[in-house]
This record gives C-alpha cells, sequence and structure tokens, in this order.
C-alpha cells in the first residue's frame, strides 16, 4: 500500500540506537507549540510512497547501520498511517532491519496495535507531566500517551522516553522528577532522553506564514540541559 | 647475510634481498587492544614544541615565510646543520641551516625561483643565476618541445595545474631501506644492478637506465655525507630504535633536500618504527614514554619541513602543504592487521603536539580493523579533524600490503611503483567547449575541433554527448601527449635520484591523469536529459549561459538516474586515456581530486546548465555541488560509492564535514556512528574520505578573527590544512561547502 511521507533523512542519529534511516510521515493529529517539523503538519502535503519503495531506499543504508542501527518512522504522526508503516516494518524485518517508531502515542487503534507487533523499539515523547500543560500545548489530554505507555508496557516492548526541554515551561528539577516518576512505574522504558528545545525550525514556520507559538521563548543553555540530565 | 645490528630480528628473505615489506611481516607484532597504554607528552617534548609554535607564529606574523637563503642551491650537503634546540632534539637535521628558512631549488624552473623569492620581498642572488645560465630546466625542456595546442589548451584552462614548471612530486622513496640495511648495502646493490646491464642491448631505454644508476648511487654516497654533517654514520643498518626512526628520516630529508616536489609523501613507517621499538622495549632500553618521544619528535622534524612556492601554486594547492603522508592501520595479506602500537603513538602525536595538517595522516580502514583502533582513529578525527581514510579492502587486492598514498588518494607499492604526477583538466568547462564548437568563451580561443555551435532551442542530450564524446576524444589524447613531454623532461632535467635510490631497479610506473568538475557536469548533464535546458548565445552567437526549466536528478542523493552519469563519464574518460601511448610505458590511471584548485578552476569556466554561475566554484574532487542534497549525509556518500575504483586508480576524493550534533548526543555515541558509517562507506566500495566534525560557525569566527585560531585545521580535499594559510577565497569556498546537519 502507498504512504504519504514528508522526507527522509539518510543519516539519522539522534532518533533511536546508532546510525538510522529516518522517514518522516506527512500529517499530524496535534499541533505542539514546541514542534519543529510545523510542514509535516498538513494531512495532504507530501509525497505518496510505496511501502516496498520505502525498504528498498531504506536498505540501501544497510551497510551503515552497524549492529544497533536500522529504520526509524518518524513524522508527523505515524499512527496516522500505522497501516503503512506496519507494512513498511514488516518488509524490514524480512531484510533483517531493526525498526524504530517515534511518536507521541495519541492513538491506540486495533491498526496502531497491529504495527507494534512490528515495532522493536518506541520512542515515545512525553511531552509534560501533567494534564494542564498537556491540554495547553499540545492539544490531547495526557490520558491517551499514559495509556499507550501502559500498553507498551504490558507487552514489554522496549521503549525510550522522551521530553523537549522549553525554558519556563517544564525545565525545573520538579519536572524531571515527575518524569522519572511516570518512567518508574513501566519497566519497558529502558532509556530517558532530554533534548533541549531548539528554534531553527522559526524559518519552517516563516515560511509557511503561520506563527511559532513558542518562537519567543529562550533555548535551554547548555549548563541547564547537563544539569537537569543529571537528575535522571 | 647476517648484522650485528639484527640481532633478535627473526630471519627471512629480507636479509638475502632488499624486501623491507618481508622483514615487517616475519618481525611485527599486531595490536588488537585499544589506546590506554599510550603515554603523553613529556616535559621535553612540551619545552621544544613550545618553541616550534613560537617560530610558526613569527612565520605567520612574516606572510607566510620566515626566511629563504638565496645565496645557496639546496642539495642534500649544501648547508651546515641545523637546529630547532640541539639539547633538546632527540631526531635531528633540517633542510637548510636553520628552522623554517627555506631553500631554493631552481631545477624545476629558473622563472619560478625567482618569483617565489619576489613574491616573499626576497631577491635570488645573482651567485645563483649565474651557476644557473647554461642550464636547462625540466621547465626549458618542456616548452621547447610543447606543440602550439598544448600551450593552447594549458592557456585556456583546460588542462592546469601541470608539473612543468614545478616538481613533480608524488613519489615515495622507501625510506626504511634507510634504516634496515645502511646505505653502503643499498650502494652495492644498486651496483650490482648496473652491472648486470652488461647483458642487455644499449637502446635508449637500457642507456637511460645506466645513467639513471650512476646518479642514484651518487646521492646515495651524499646522503651519507649529509648525515656524517649531523654526526651520524648510516653506512651501517640503526641499531635501535632512535637510530631506525633517524635514519627514515635522513633518507627523506635528503629527498626534500634534493627536490620540490608537489607532493612528497613518506610512505608507511609506523609498523616498521614498531618493531625498532619493540626490540628495545623488550631489552629494557626503552619506556612507552621515550618510544613516544620518539615519534613526536620525528613528527614535529616532519612539521617544520618547507617548500618555497610561487603564489600561482598557492592558488592551485593552498595552505603550504608538503603531503608528507604516512599511512597507517590496514590488514596485511594473510589476515593478520597491520595495526601495530606505534600505529597509535603516530595518531597521538595529533594530541601530545597539538593538532595539524602535517603529516597527512592516512588510516587505511578495512572492516576487519580491530574495533579498539577503529574507536581511537573515529575519536581523533571528532577531536582534530586532522586524518583522512582510504578503503584498504579495495586497494590490498591490487597493490598488497605494503603499499602507500604519495599526495592525497595516490596508492603504489612503497618501493616498487612510482608515478607521473599529472593534474587535471576541466571537463566541465570542455563540455562548454564542446557545446560551442571549439570556443573557450572564457577566454576568447578558440581550440579544438572546430564545428558549428550547437543549435539554438532546447538542448538534446544525444546530441550534446555525441559531441562532447568528440571533445573528450581529442582532450584525452592531447593530455597523454602533453603529459609525455612533461615527464620526458622531469626525467632528462630533474631526475629524483634520491628517491629512486630507495626503490627497485625495476620500477612500475603509473601516469596519473586528473578531471575536476565531475559533479558540475553531471548535473549538467542530467538537467539537459531530465529538465529544458535553453542555451542562451551573445551577440557574437556563441552559447554563454542557460535557462534551466525544471527540476532534474543530482548528484548526491543517491539518484541512480544521476549517479551513473557519473560512473559512466569517469569510464569514458580513462578508457579514452588508454588510447594514447605514454613515455616508459607508465599505466594510465585517472584521479577525481581536485586539491583547492575547484576554486582556480571554477573562476576559468563559465555558466553551466546545472544552474551553476560563471566562474562559481566547482565542489572539490568527486563532492556533490554544495547544498545539492536533499537526503542527508548518507545518501551523499552513496553517490559518490557508486564511482568505480577500478576507473580511478589514482583515487577518488570525498571530503564530508559534519556538525557534531548531528554525528550523536554524546562522545561515545559520536565515536560509534562514526565507525558505522566509516565501514558502511567502505563496505561499499567506495575508496577516499575525509572528515570533519566541526560547525560552519566555527569556520566563520576564524574567518573573521584568525589570531583566535591560530592551530585550527581542517580536511579539505585528500589533504589537511591550517585554516588560516588558505587564502581569502579558498576559506570562503570551504565555508559554503555542505555541512551534513539534521533539522
Amino acid at each position: 500500500m502507498t504512504g504519504r511521507v514528508h522526507s527522509f533523512q539518510s543519516l539519522g542519529t539522534v532518533d533511536g540506537p546508532g546510525v538510522r534511516f529516518v522517514v518522516f510521515m506527512q500529517g499530524c493529529n496535534l499541533r505542539c507549540k514546541c514542534c519543529h517539523n510545523p510542514d509535516t503538519w498538513s494531512l495532504t502535503g507530501g509525497t505518496e510512497y510505496e511501502a516496498e519503495e520505502v525498504v528498498r531506499r531504506a536498505a540501501r543504508f544497510r551497510e551503515y547501520f552497524g549492529r544497533t542501527g536500522g529504520i526509524t518512522v518518524s513524522g508527523g504522526e505515524p499512527l496516522l498511517q500505522a497501516a503503512f508503516v506496519r507494512e513498511v516494518f514488516e518488509l524490514c524485518h524480512r531484510e533483517g532491519i531493526h525498526t524504530c517508531l517515534d511518536t507521541s502515542g495519541s492513538l491506540l487503534t486495533d491498526e496502531v496495535k497491529a504495527l507494534l507487533d512490528e515495532t522493536d523499539r518506541v520512542l515515545l515523547d512525553i511531552k509534560y507531566t501533567d494534564e494542564a500543560r498537556y491540554t495547553a500545548h499540545v492539544g490531547c489530554g495526557m490520558t491517551a500517551p499514559l495509556a499507550f505507555l501502559d500498553y507498551l508496557n504490558a507487552r514489554a516492548i522496549p521503549t525510550t522516553v522522551r521530553q523537549v526541554t522549553i525554558p519556563t515551561v517544564n525545565d525545573t528539577e520538579a519536572d524531571v522528577q515527575a518524569l522519572k516518576e511516570i518512567v518508574a512505574a513501566r519497566p519497558c522504558v529502558d532509556k530517558v532522553e532530554l533534548l533541549p528545545f531548539r528554534k531553527i525550525c522559526q524559518v519552517k514556520y516563516d515560511n509557511l506564514g503561520i506563527p511559532f507559538p513558542f518562537g519567543d521563548l529562550p533555548e535551554p543553555t547548555p549548563d541547564r540541559m547537563q544539569m537537569l540530565k543529571n537528575l535522571l | 647475510m647476517q648484522h650485528e645490528n639484527w640481532k633478535g630480528f627473526a630471519q627471512g628473505v629480507w636479509q638475502e634481498e632488499i624486501n623491507v615489506r618481508d622483514f615487517i611481516q616475519n618481525n611485527y607484532k599486531e595490536y588488537t587492544g585499544d589506546a590506554s597504554f599510550l603515554a603523553g607528552a613529556t616535559a621535553r617534548t612540551d619545552a621544544l614544541m613550545e618553541k616550534v609554535q613560537a617560530l610558526f607564529a613569527e612565520e605567520r606574523k612574516k606572510g607566510g615565510v620566515l626566511d629563504i637563503d638565496t645565496e645557496t642551491v639546496t642539495s642534500l650537503t649544501s648547508y651546515a646543520p641545523g637546529y630547532v634546540d640541539k639539547d633538546r632534539e632527540i631526531i635531528v637535521g633540517l633542510q637548510t641551516d636553520a628552522p623554517l628558512k627555506r631553500g631554493v631549488n631552481p631545477f624545476g624552473g629558473m622563472r619560478m625561483a625567482r618569483q617565489a623569492c619576489s613574491a616573499y620581498g626576497y631577491q635570488l642572488s645573482d651567485k645563483v643565476r649565474q651557476e644557473f645560465r647554461f642550464r636547462t630546466t625540466h621547465n626549458d625542456g618542456v616548452f621547447r618541445a610543447y606543440t602550439d595546442e598544448m600551450r593552447a589548451a594549458r592557456k585556456c584552462h583546460v588542462i592546469t595545474g601541470l608539473p612543468d614548471a614545478y616538481g613533480r612530486g608524488r613519489i615515495i622513496g622507501d625510506y626504511r631501506r634507510v634504516a634496515l640495511y645502511g646505505v653502503d648495502r643499498l650502494i652495492e646493490e644498486k651496483e650490482k644492478d648496473k652491472a648486470a646491464l652488461v647483458d642487455c642491448d644499449f637502446n635508449e631505454e637500457t642507456v637511460r637506465l645506466s645513467e639513471e644508476l650512476f646518479k642514484q648511487i651518487t646521492f646515495l654516497g651524499y646522503m651519507k655525507e649529509m648525515a656524517a654533517m649531523y654526526g651520524f654514520d648510516i653506512s651501517r643498518p640503526a641499531a635501535n630504535a632512535r637510530e631506525a626512526i633517524q635514519w627514515t628520516y635522513f633518507g627523506y630529508l635528503a629527498s626534500i633536500k634534493e627536490q620540490n616536489g608537489a607532493a612528497m609523501s613518506l610512505g608507511r613507517v609506523s609498523s616498521f618504527f614498531d618493531i625498532y621499538i619493540e626490540r628495545d622495549l623488550q631489552k629494557g632500553i626503552l619506556t612507552e614514554e621515550e618510544a613516544q618521544e620518539l615519534m613526536d619528535d620525528f613528527v614535529i622534524k616532519l612539521r617544520l619541513a618547507r617548500h618555497l612556492r610561487t603564489p600561482e601554486y598557492n592558488e592551485l594547492f593552498g595552505g603550504d602543504p608538503m603531503w608528507i603522508t604516512e599511512v597507517v592501520g590496514g590488514m596485511g595479506e594473510d589476515g593478520r592487521t597491520l595495526v601495530t602500537k606505534s600505529s597509535f603513538r603516530m595518531l597521538n602525536t595529533l594530541y601530545t603536539l597539538g593538532s595539524s595538517p602535517e603529516p597527512n595522516l592516512t588510516v587505511l580502514w578495512s572492516t576487519a580493523l580491530p574495533e579498539g583502533f577503529k574507536k581511537f582513529c573515529a575519536k581523533v578525527s571528532a577531536d582534530t579533524d586532522s586524518i583522512q581514510y582510504e578503503n584498504d579492502d579495495v586497494m590490498r587486492p591490487i597493490y598488497g600490503d605494503d603499499y602507500a598514498i604519495a599526495c592525497c588518494v595516490s596508492a603504489m607499492k612503497v618501493g616498487k611503483q612510482m608515478q607521473f604526477f599529472g593534474a587535471r583538466c576541466n571537463l566541465a568547462k570542455l563540455l562548454l567547449i564542446a557545446i560551442n564548437g571549439g570556443y573557450d568563451a572564457t577566454s576568447g580561443m578558440h581550440i579544438g575541433p572546430q564545428m558549428p555551435v550547437m543549435d539554438g532551442g532546447k538542448l538534446d542530450f544525444d546530441a550534446v554527448m555525441e559531441r562532447y564524446e568528440i571533445y573528450i576524444a581529442w582532450l584525452m589524447r592531447l593530455y597523454v601527449n602533453t603529459m609525455n613531454v612533461i615527464h620526458y623532461m622531469h626525467d632528462k632535467y630533474a631526475y629524483e635520484k634520491t628517491q629512486m635510490a630507495l626503490h627497485d631497479t625495476e620500477v612500475g610506473r603509473f601516469m596519473a591523469f586528473g578531471i575536476a568538475g565531475l559533479s558540475v557536469v553531471v548535473d549538467s548533464l542530467s538537467a539537459i536529459k531530465h529538465a529544458t535546458v535553453l542555451p542562451i548565445k551573445d551577440a557574437d552567437g556563441f552559447i554563454t549561459d542557460f535557462e534551466t526549466i525544471g527540476g532534474f536528478p543530482k548528484f548526491g542523493n543517491d539518484d541512480d538516474r544521476v549517479d551513473l552519469i557519473a560512473k559512466d563519464m569517469t569510464h569514458r574518460v580513462i578508457t579514452e586515456l588508454r588510447k594514447t601511448p605514454t613515455y616508459r610505458g607508465a599505466e594510465h590511471t585517472l584521479s577525481v581530486l581536485t586539491i583547492t584548485s575547484n576554486v582556480m578552476y571554477g573562476k576559468h569556466t563559465g555558466a553551466t546548465p546545472d544552474g551553476r554561475k560563471a566562474s562559481a566554484p566547482f565542489a572539490p574532487g568527486a563532492n556533490p555541488m554544495h547544498n545539492r542534497e536533499e537526503n542527508g549525509a548518507l545518501a551523499s556518500l552513496n553517490s559518490v560509492a557508486k564511482i568505480d575504483y577500478n576507473d580511478c586508480r589514482d583515487g577518488i576524493s570525498n571530503t564530508f564535514s559534519i556538525t557534531p550534533e548531528t554525528l550523536g548526543k554524546t562522545e561515545e555515541e559520536r565515536v560509534d556512528n562514526l565507525v558505522a558509517i566509516l565501514d558502511g562507506y567502505f563496505a561499499k566500495k567506495a575508496h577516499h574520505i575525509n572528515v570533519n566534525v566541526l560547525n560552519r560557525e566555527t569556520l566563520m569566527k576564524a574567518y573573521e578573527n584568525p589570531e583566535d585560531y591560530p592551530n585550527l585545521t581542517i580536511r579539505v580535499s585528500g589533504y589537511a590544512v591550517n585554516f588560516n594559510k588558505l587564502s581569502r577565497e579558498q576559506q570562503r569556498e570551504v565555508i559554503s561547502r555542505t555541512f551534513h546537519e539534521a533539522m
């Protein structure tokens, strides 16, 4: 079947273990105020690709994957095209390529559950640790991502929990503590990553002619990031 | 044969014949561990290096040249011994009587020697000019024999950078032979070879060889004299590690005193030294710290080597490079790795002495290299941007396991093969000349077969290719013939006696041709094929610009529709070159390498159908054009990897810059990911890669405030340079290159 793809990145080193081929899916159901890929929001943009074609492209980089790398499907929100991504992952597994899903975890349909059958690792964004901020800055409540995480835990799918650290929004020690508590209760999570909020995407918002909601917030300092990471 | 200084070495045929490889194979100790054994710099090394840094600062302050001896013609024994700090130096020997003082070498050409002096505010002495008044230089000889067409091709820059006015270089003496055998044994063997000529017909070839052997033997004698001036007797084999390194260095020093070749590379000495170091360590007469000191001192000497160049030369080869290329690593034919502890010690000099473009440290990468060594290399790359990588798995089946790299990417068996260096021709300019029916709009010269300018209207791919093939055939024949003139004259008037004395008498020769502008031509042909390219004519009816409508696949995106044009183009060029016989029966080879001349080649080339503006720089070497890569770094690497090494046996250079953040989040991740990238790229049978891990901002800051970045080293195209030694134009071009960065 076909899916809508925004773009490919042949060298991904920050979205999953090792060197990865990253597929950015087109279309997103959320509108996070810190989003750095607003160009992937539209459900109608991008280019349609057959699943076989995506896997054929990924396989051209097999030599670089080593023992830990593979494919990562990101977005946009890959869960919106779960059946397509499932086919991609299934074909990857036939080729012996490790699969990684980068998602907000806001949907848990049967198709999504079927996709997780073929997923070796999930990179799950836990954007905030309370309902209020989720509602204010993401556009969905917190129930869905937590239910998603519980489901991953029940199925023991290796999971990396990620959070973008945004100054004045979620960059306190208490925020990190709250995240740690969420993670501690779900042993499927074997890694937690704090990612610094970045604004190089401003140009994308400018090109689209839409405001960058968090565009006026500062980026976190390296020292602050290190301090927070040390708490993990 | 036995010698007391060989005590403790395993026996082999190396004792009966000159055979360094056999010595290495019988005696070296492979090392598969990590870097934890390494020692740091000692107080002595730091003190010596402080003096050297002060000299470098002084040299920079004086505009790049510290001093010139304008009274003396350089040779092995023409200067008194020189020192940096006599009491502290462990390895001694300088090109002239003082550090960084440059000698003059008029054997390549008198005009060049004069210009080089005057460019830095000096005047070549009357004494030297008188000495050369009735002497033919290499440059004189070449221009006597050049045809009008050869001069025209040179003048309009369709072939440029040819070694017709400077030393050709790209010859690696097997300097290890001096240490292993001592000079007397080498002389003895050469005398035997000369005597054996008695059975040959004395045709031109034999007469030439007989005279060459005479010169080789004479200069081996001078080498002994030179060493004696420093108080060493190198007639006998080296007795310990210090002597082995000193003797080897004397071999190299003698060569750079005699010649000012463009690239005078070192070869493959680290694991050879390791055998002596191991013997001394076992005897208990050397410590790890002292072993590192020996390596450090040797490398300091290499970093002090200089040649006197003209400004035109610097435009081609920016940054005052010597290309003292030393290869480390690689695998042996028997499956053992050739990595030794001294491979680590050599790379460690980038920490003990700080990062530096010289020596040009080149890792021979194999997917089978020990993990500890791979990781150390990746760490050194990320920390210093000073090393390059070449594919041992691709070269070893061709050259065996005792080859080295001359200059940037030119492989040859050490002491058994050499090359006739041939710079490069401008394929992009040739495409424009073809479309214009033998007219070069940039220089206003008519050249090559004359035919009508191509019709207006959309350029047709097949028609353009048919045209282009005619011009490729014309230029490649002219190119080979021009090279034959140059190398005939170089052998005649500027023969490299010292270096050839350190080769077998029967030597294999390559004639190395090159191309510039590959990615420009490939994208231009792709545009003609996949988009609509409308030529724009000037008032005289010549095509000087293009309007390109619509998109087209671009080299650097792992897209076969365009990548295969690159593969096909290199194949066509080498096939055409092979049709014309070479001087001394040399084997034709081809490189895709530009050094920094991509800027100069671009300057002399009009607008191209790919959308590149007139005079804009080309991408270096085999690189895709800057910022046309849309699918990230690995897609770009895959495109370059498709060019077949068998068509380009003189090397395919790719320069890769990536920001630290894009390579990984932690140092450990960055090291692992770089190892994975190198393993992947070379598993794809790619040939070469320069790795820079840095941010564009760093370069921009160094461009604005050079004094804050005196030692910033960056890999450019087959070699590394001190960023501040590039011209402003070259610096801007380096800054404009693609920095792989994930958004």
